[in-house]
Parts: C-alpha cells; sequence; structure tokens
C-alpha cells in the first residue's frame, strides 16, 4: 500500500503491507520530555463554542434530558447531519441530527427503552414500538428466554448484580485510528480477505457465524462511509493531516456511539498517534500550537457530548450520564521510549481550557521511568481538576505490550486484538451471609439457592464458616458463568457491535470479565469471625439478622497482613472457581475488584454483616477499605490494595483516594511533588490503579446546597470521573462521608 | 528498649519533606494550651513498641524514600531519647531521613546532642518568642527552647522554625517582630511556617473530660496568616 497522505512519514515495518497501527507509531512518533510551557490557551473559536455548549448542558440539566428521537432507531447512517454551530466547529458530527439529542438503540431491549422514555416525559414512537414487541426480538428477550430459575433468583436477589441483561455490554474499543491512518476502503478490502479464509469446506456453525459477523462489519463500514459524506467528508482514503486525522478518528468513535449504547465506549490509545500528525503539521508550518490545541479542545468538547439514553436504575447503578470515553495516555514502549508526547499534554490541557470534566476519562498510564516533568503535569492536573485516573502500565505492560488501551475504568485490553464480555459483579458480601444461612436471604427470609446447611451455632466458628462460604462461593460461580453465558450469547446474536469489531483483527482474545463487589467486607467479617468472637442473632425463624461483636479484630486497609490475607485469598479463590466453568466463545476468565458508584446499592441490598456493618450501608468502592476502617493513614490503605494479586484479577482492582489539598501539602509545588511520591510509591509497591481526588469536604457540601454554583464540579469515583451535581443524594453522601484523608 | 507511641500514620506530607512516614510519641510535659493532641500527653500512656516492631516503617519505604523520610511527633519526642537513638541508627542504616518534630524544650544532654547527629531536621515549634505569654500559653519558659534553637544553628543543623498563630495571643506585631529578629541570628534556619490555630482537636480534649482552654478564640483564617507571614517576611 502507498498513499501521497503518507507522505513524510517512516514506513519503516509491517505497517505500509497490513494493518498495524502500533507499527506505524513506533516507525513515527516523536517522544517528549519537555515540559507544559508550549501549551496555549484557548481561541475565541473554542470559547464561543464551549459557551453555545454550556448553554445546552443547562438546559438538558434542567430537563433530565434535552430532547429525544423517539422514531428512529439509531443506527451508523440513520440521521442527517447535525452541528453545534458549523461556522465554529473544527471537527464535525453529532449522535443524531442536533446536540445532545438521544437516540434510541431498542436493539438491547425495548422495554428499557420504553422506560427510559417516560421517565423524561417521553414515549416512542407507536410503529418503532410495535415493530420491536411484536416483529424484532432483542438481546434483552433472548437472555429471558433461556434464563433458569436459579438465575433469575440470584439476580432478583441482587446475589449477582448489574448484568448487562438489559443493557448494552460496551467495553469493547475499537481501533477507531485504522479509519485515518488507512481510510475505510482498504479496512473492507481487509475484511473480505478475511471472508475469503473463512470460505472453507467444513461449514461449522462456527464458521458461519464468523462469516455472518464479518459480513456486518463490511455493512458498518460501508454506512461508516456514508455517514462521513453527510458532513462533505470522504473517508474512504486515508487522512492527510491532522485536522483529518482527528476528524477520520472522531467518525470511527461516532459511529460506534450511533451503533450501540454500550456501559463503557472508550476511545482507546489516540492521543500518541494523532501528534505524529500533528508534529509532521507542525514542521511543514500548516499549522500552529494555538491550531493544534484548538482541533484537541473541539475534539474534546465532542466526546464531552456523547449521551445515551438510560433508565433511571441504570443512573442509580453508575450516576451522571457516564460513557466511559476513557483515553489512555503516556506509559512508556518496550522498547524503553516514553510514549508520551506533546499532544499526551494537549489532551490533559483541554482540562484547563474547558474546566474540568468527568469525560473523556483521561487514564494516565503511569510507570516509574515517565518522563518527570509529565509525572508532574499530571499530578498538577489532578490537583486542580481531581479528574484524572492512573493506572500501573509498568505492571500491564509485561503482559499486554504497549499498545493496550483501558476499556471503562480499569479493564486493559490490547487495542484492535482484545474484547471483553463485561460481567458485572457478584455480591461476595451476600454470599457470605448465604453461607451462614444455608442459602436463605437475610432480608426476605426466601430460600434462594437450593438449601445448603445452615450454620446454627451461637458463635461462628471460622473454620465452619470458611467450608460454608467456600461451598456458597462454588454455587455462586456456577449460576454466574451461566448467566454471563446466556447474555453474551444473546448479545452477539440481537445486537452485535459490527461497526467496533469491524476495527478489530479476525483473531481476538476475548475474556469473560466478572467482578467481586463487597471484598473489604468479606475480609472484615471473616477477620471478625476469626480474631474476635461473633455472636449470631437470629430470627424466630432462626435466620441470622445480626451480629455481636466480642472484642477487637483487625481490619482491611491498615496493612495487616493478617486481614489482608484473606481478602487475597478469596480474589484467588474465586477467580479459581470461576475457572471450573466453560466460557461462551471459550473467553478467558477475568475477574476485578471493582464497583464504580454501584458499591450503593449493593449495600442497600445487603443485610447487616459479621464485621459489624449496619444493613444498608454502603460497601466500600471497589478494592477500598469501607469508610472508617482505616485508621494509619492514605499509605497503608495503598499497601494493602496493592497486594490484592493482579494477576487474579487482570480486569482491574480500583482505588479511589481522596484528599484534602491541605493534607497534601502546603504549596502547589510541595503538592504535587508529594502526588508524584505517592504515585510512585503505590505504583512500585505493584498497585494496580488509582483515582485521585483532591478536594474539601465542605466545597462538596456547599456543591450540594448549591449545584447551580458547581456545574463543572468534577470527582473521580471508582474508575471515572462524574459531575458531583449529577449524582444521586445518596451517592453525594457516601462520597462526602467516604474517607478523605486529612489532618490536623 | 521500648519506646511508649500514641499513633502513626503513614501517610504525612506537611510534617518535613516529601511523603513521611509519622510516629506520634506518648508523653509531653508542656501543656500547651492549643494543642491538638492532647491525648498524647499523658506520660504513662501509649503503647509499647520496640525498634523491631516499629521496623515496618521498610513497608513504606517505595513512598518515603527518597524525597520524604520518617517524622518523629507527638507528644514531646525528646521525652523518649533512648529509643529514638535505637530507632534512628537502624533507620541510617537505610538511608531513611529522619526529623523530629519538637518544642526543643528540653536540657542538652550528651545523649540529645547523640540523637541531634543522627537527625536531618527538626522543625522546631517556638510557642511564643514572648516568655510571659509563653509560660501562660504552655505552663513553662521559652529560655529551653531558644537555647536548642541557638545550639543547632551552631551546629548548622537544618531545622524549619514553626509559629502556630493563635489571633489575641501569638499574633501580636511585637512579638512577630522580636521573632523575625530570633530567627535572623540562626544561621541553619531552611523555612519558616505559620501554623494557623485551629480547633479541631478540640474533641480530645472533651473525650478526655477536660476543659478546652482557648473556648472563646477565634481560628486563624487566611488574612490572619497573611499579616503575619508579612511581619515575618516570608513567603
Amino acid at each position: 500500500m502507498d498513499f501521497k497522505q503518507w507522505e513524510g512519514f517512516d514506513k519503516l515495518g509491517e505497517w505500509t503491507k497490513e494493518i498495524d497501527v502500533r507499527g506505524f507509531i513506533q516507525a513515527n512518533y516523536t517522544p517528549y520530555e519537555g515540559d507544559d510551557s508550549f501549551l496555549k490557551g484557548p481561541t475565541e473559536k473554542t470559547k464561543k463554542l464551549w459557551d453555545k455548549v454550556l448553554e445546552l448542558y443547562k438546559t438538558e440539566r434542567e430537563k433530565g434530558v434535552l430532547d429525544v428521537d423517539t422514531k428512529t432507531p439509531s443506527g451508523v447512517n440513520r440521521y442527517e447531519a447535525g452541528y453545534i454551530d458549523k461556522d465554529l466547529e473544527q471537527i464535525v458530527g453529532l449522535q443524531t441530527d442536533a446536540p445532545l439529542k438521544r437516540a434510541i438503540m431498542p436493539n438491547g431491549g425495548i422495554k428499557i427503552v420504553e422506560k427510559s422514555c417516560e421517565s423524561y416525559g417521553y414515549k416512542v414512537d407507536e410503529e418503532t414500538d410495535y415493530i420491536y414487541n411484536n416483529l424484532r426480538r432483542t438481546h434483552n428477550d433472548g437472555v429471558f428466554s433461556v434464563y433458569t430459575p436459579d438465575i433469575r433468583a440470584a439476580r432478583s436477589s441482587h446475589l449477582i448484580t448489574g448484568l448487562p441483561d438489559g443493557y448494552g455490554r460496551g467495553r469493547i474499543i475499537g481501533d477507531y485510528r485504522r479509519v485515518a491512518l488507512y481510510g475505510v476502503d482498504v479496512l473492507i478490502a481487509e475484511k473480505k480477505q478475511e471472508l475469503e479464509i473463512l470460505d472453507v469446506d467444513e461449514f461449522t456453525e462456527d464458521v458461519i457465524r464468523e462469516r455472518e459477523e464479518i459480513h456486518d462489519q463490511i455493512v458498518a463500514l460501508e454506512d461508516l462511509k456514508k455517514m462521513a459524506a453527510k458532513y462533505g467528508f470522504d473517508i474512504s482514503v486515508p487522512a492527510a493531516n491532522a485536522k483529518e486525522a482527528i476528524q477520520w478518528l472522531y467518525f470511527g468513535y461516532l459511529a460506534a456511539t450511533k451503533d450501540q449504547n454500550g456501559a463503557a465506549m472508550s476511545i482507546g490509545r489516540i492521543s500518541t498517534f494523532l501528534d505524529i500528525y500533528m508534529e509532521r503539521d507542525l514542521k511543514n508550518g500548516s499549522i500552529t500550537e494555538e491550531e493544534a490545541q484548538e482541533y484537541i479542545d473541539h475534539f474534546v468538547m465532542k466526546l464531552r457530548m456523547i449521551r445515551f439514553l438510560r433508565a433511571p436504575e441504570y443512573n442509580e447503578l453508575f450516576s451522571g450520564d457516564p460513557v466511559w470515553v476513557t483515553e489512555s495516555i503516556g506509559g512508556m514502549g518496550v522498547d524503553g521510549r516514553t510514549l508520551v508526547t506533546k499532544n499526551s499534554y494537549r489532551i490533559l490541557h483541554t482540562l484547563m481550557n474547558l474546566g474540568p470534566a468527568p469525560e473523556p476519562n483521561l487514564t494516565v498510564l503511569w510507570s516509574k521511568n515517565l518522563p518527570e516533568n509529565f509525572k508532574k503535569y499530571t499530578a498538577k492536573i489532578s490537583v486542580k481538576t481531581s479528574s484524572i485516573q492512573y493506572e500501573n502500565d509498568d505492571l500491564m505492560r509485561t503482559t499486554l505490550g504497549d499498545d493496550y488501551g483501558i476499556a471503562c475504568c480499569v479493564s486493559a485490553m490490547k487495542i484492535g486484538k482484545q474484547m471483553q464480555f463485561f460481567g458485572a459483579r457478584a455480591n461476595l458480601a451476600k454470599t457470605l451471609l448465604y453461607a451462614i444461612n444455608g442459602g436463605r436471604d437475610e432480608n426476605s427470609g426466601k430460600q434462594i439457592t437450593p438449601k445448603f446447611e445452615a450454620i446454627t451455632s451461637e458463635y461462628l466458628d471460622y473454620e465452619e464458616v470458611m467450608e460454608k462460604f467456600d461451598n456458597m462461593m462454588n454455587y455462586v460461580a456456577k449460576i454466574y458463568i451461566k448467566a454471563l453465558n446466556a447474555i453474551h450469547y444473546m448479545h452477539d446474536k440481537y445486537s452485535y457491535e459490527a461497526l467496533e469489531m469491524a476495527l478489530h483483527d479476525k483473531e481476538i482474545l476475548r475474556t469473560m470479565a466478572c467482578g467481586i463487589a463487597g471484598l473489604s467486607v468479606v475480609a472484615d467479617s471473616l477477620s471478625a469471625i476469626k480474631y474476635a468472637k461473633v455472636k449470631v442473632i437470629r430470627d424466630e425463624t432462626g435466620l441470622a439478622v445480626d451480629y455481636e461483636i466480642e472484642g477487637d479484630f483487625p481490619k482491611y486497609g491498615n496493612d495487616d497482613d493478617r486481614v489482608d490475607q484473606i481478602a487475597v485469598d478469596v480474589v484467588k479463590n474465586f477467580l479459581r472457581k470461576l475457572q471450573k466453568h466453560q466460557t461462551y466463545r471459550n473467553s478467558k476468565h477475568t475477574l476485578s475488584v471493582l464497583t464504580i458508584t454501584s458499591n450503593v446499592v449493593y449495600g442497600k441490598a445487603t443485610g447487616n454483616t459479621p464485621d459489624g456493618r449496619r444493613a444498608g450501608v454502603p460497601f466500600g468502592p471497589g478494592a477500598n477499605p469501607l469508610h472508617g476502617r482505616d485508621t494509619n493513614g492514605a499509605v497503608a490503605v495503598m499497601n494493602t490494595i496493592a497486594k490484592l494479586p493482579y494477576e487474579y484479577s487482570e480486569d482491574g482492582i480500583s482505588y479511589t483516594f481522596s484528599i484534602t489539598p491541605g493534607t497534601l501539602g502546603k504549596e502547589l509545588d510541595t503538592q504535587v511533588t508529594n502526588l508524584v511520591s505517592l504515585l510512585d510509591g503505590y505504583f512500585k509497591q505493584t498497585g494496580h490503579h488509582i483515582n485521585v481526588n483532591v478536594f474539601d469536604r465542605a466545597l462538596l457540601e456547599d456543591a450540594m446546597e448549591h449545584p447551580e454554583k458547581y456545574p463543572q464540579l468534577t470527582i473521580r469515583v471508582s474508575g471515572y470521573a462524574v459531575n458531583f451535581i449529577k449524582l444521586t443524594r445518596e451517592q453525594q453522601l457516601d462520597v462526602i462521608h467516604r474517607t478523605i484523608h486529612e489532618k490536623f | 528498649m521500648k519506646g511508649k507511641i500514641h499513633s502513626f500514620e503513614t501517610l504525612g506530607a506537611v510534617d518535613g519533606p516529601g511523603i513521611r512516614f509519622v510516629i506520634f510519641m506518648q508523653g509531653c510535659a508542656l501543656q500547651c494550651q492549643y494543642c491538638q493532641n492532647r491525648d498524647t500527653w499523658d506520660l504513662h500512656g501509649g503503647t509499647p513498641y520496640s525498634v523491631e516492631e516499629v521496623e515496618k516503617i521498610l513497608k513504606y519505604k517505595n513512598y518515603i524514600m527518597p524525597n520524604g523520610g520518617v517524622t518523629i511527633s507527638g507528644g514531646e519526642p525528646l521525652l523518649q531519647v533512648p529509643f529514638l537513638l535505637a530507632l534512628f541508627a537502624k533507620l541510617k542504616e537505610y538511608g531513611i531521613h529522619t526529623c523530629i518534630d519538637t518544642s526543643g524544650s528540653v536540657d542538652i544532654t550528651q545523649d540529645i546532642k547523640k540523637l541531634i547527629t543522627l537527625t536531618d531536621l527538626f522543625l522546631l515549634d517556638i510557642k511564643c518568642i514572648n516568655e510571659e505569654k509563653c509560660i501562660l500559653l504552655t505552663g513553662v519558659s521559652n529560655k529551653k527552647e531558644l537555647a536548642f534553637a541557638t545550639y543547632l544553628s551552631n551546629i548548622a543543623k537544618p531545622m524549619w522554625i514553626r509559629q502556630v498563630l493563635v489571633p489575641g495571643i501569638t499574633d501580636d506585631k511585637q512579638d512577630l517582630l522580636n521573632l523575625k529578629k530570633f530567627i535572623a541570628t540562626l544561621k541553619s534556619v531552611e523555612k519558616v511556617e505559620i501554623l494557623p490555630y485551629h480547633d479541631l482537636g478540640k474533641f480530645k480534649w472533651e473525650k478526655l473530660g477536660q476543659a478546652y482552654p482557648l473556648e472563646g478564640y477565634r481560628t486563624a483564617s487566611l488574612e490572619d496568616v497573611k499579616k503575619a507571614k508579612e511581619i515575618l517576611q516570608i513567603p
């Protein structure tokens, strides 16, 4: 292959012969070790355009949603072109024909769409409603047609929660860079070749399924070209310059968000890729630094405007309209050069030019070898905006190489070579209670699992509890995988992500991404049973409903091996149990310790636990200790969390760290260097992920009372950022009560 | 050799340079009215720890090295010199930066001299340069602490001078000017810090059934701090 658009690029390697974005990056990128002094502020155009977006936000906030197209089921090319202000926009393209107007995506499930519309005062168009209720099956219909009674029981009792059986699974990252580098025609040709490979004598079910999928991928790519054409661009060929590269890439991403309402629609690892185009244009004088920043600012504005129509229940789980447009920034290359470029700075600088925001979900891949300047810059932006999360590149690079990205919050995957079947979480705190009660629910008293032998003694015996907990975990693992197999079979069948998968290789690694909720509650409960005396309080039916603890016990979050090891063992054990079950499409079992904001609802559904936690009280988010349990300071918490074995929890281990500015240091410079030391320390200690919040409790309290004063207040919660004022009151209180490290 | 320890804090970011592992020693001879750690006064309280037990500090070396270190606070660290001698000797083996947060209100004995050589930095809390007020505020004269500062200066030991700013007590202009003058006589002062008085430690007094001596005094505002800094001519 050769294109005039590639003039000036180093053709070294295979990237001109086959699709190989990483090869292109490695041959062409310019590592940057300097500081942030080259960055430029927002242009007039940027300011004007952002003001318009802020106006739209305001109306949206008042109404809940700005507008909904209730008739046209969304697809890659179903809408006319839409603009915010055509004259100001450097990067164009909207999900529907108007800004912030939401689309319906009934392939996932028509009932959810109906409910979502109704909750905002809309009604699905009659004809569309009829079609999806009577003529076209959905993912949701499919799943519920095969669910077994045991799955249904586990689901409705919140033993297994948040399953993507009524919403899009998401967590698939298309390699949107391919659109810019090769143009769509090359991608279509590649897919046609793949079909050719699948023209085989043994026409098995697998081959047939794959051929149908690739057929759909080609259709999606054709639609992508047509959609871009409506905006006046021919993206069948490669992008010729930086502005086009951003535009092409964005069209690829936009098409994905028109095609799928996925739980997380992450964008990958794009800033260093785009830097190559920027460097070329800057060198030949066709753009200035102001323009480079302006393109990125406008692009990021678009990413901040991605919206999905979601039901209120979904918002209760994951508040604040999250999309998880996660962009992975920085990291090191396997050859030892840093992958930080000037564009790594530019994308972070949007937080200053446009103000803080939860999206895109800016994720810094941290390595002890990152340039010191970049470390300090990211820490400074964290202190100022609380909008960044950090993940351990040194840990992930060993298995994933240097072209992986984060999907959603913490799930790392090789871009274009890997996808995951998102599996939400099993509530292990409830599992422990079921172990004690022989499978009866501690709230309803109903028998949820088959009858196991309940514990009848007055005081809990550690050995007995462990044995029963082990059995109950076996049961939960079985039901969990059954449910996930059903979900992903049906998702592939009725709501296949054709556009996103068209931007993947043919041979991909699929993971079955299971999760744990309530880890710290389980660890503390088992620790209490082992090191203190826990007396059971039973109701008249013999159901254990409460616990009395006599004596003290080591608590998770204090860097105390006696209890931390219990948590480590639970993680290892649960993964091993999951691995005993056959997964759909032979996907690889993985695990995460991550709850996002759902720690609140999971806690709400779980009764009193043997660690003294009261019924209904939120769990700690992700891998955090329960708030108030850690008494030795944040670094001890970090050490505890860093003990959780990443090898057994490859889908991610999330830690949310909040600190007041004054506790981090007296002046900005000190705060920055101290934060760098903390991050270096935590990641050397093999911690996987950390959200960093730097704010005062009083600020949040004021924002609760006067939301109008804080339209852009952004905070990090387990794996993503949210607009604080969009959280439910319950979640706001959880954030405020959660340990904010402060010292006086 | 055991030390009586009140508590540990693994994330100290304002008690010396970098990230500090902070050990709060139990026991204090002063009775500062604004004390935020009233529960560290009792000389008979605390939990005894051996140096070996405290070596768990090493678990935090990824955070506290190379920019941070260990800070001993309290309570009054210099009431437990033998323990600190043993601990610091150990920390020095590992190349860990050592710091003591003290009032300096002690006699400079041979042991203390030895400890000073093992200490990289002192955070010296000048209670009040005005002797009368100092006695009122802490129950003792400031003579020993000023002598301690001078000793550190004479042997060129780095120190940060700290002044707690209590509006109506330690914010008097003349006192602050005198403090400035005194600091000017010292050669090894790296930093002068104003610590604004707050009452967040009040609940600890109440928990011990003690009346809070500064009841009625207001906390220091940003404006107070700014003014004091101007007088002291510090950034």
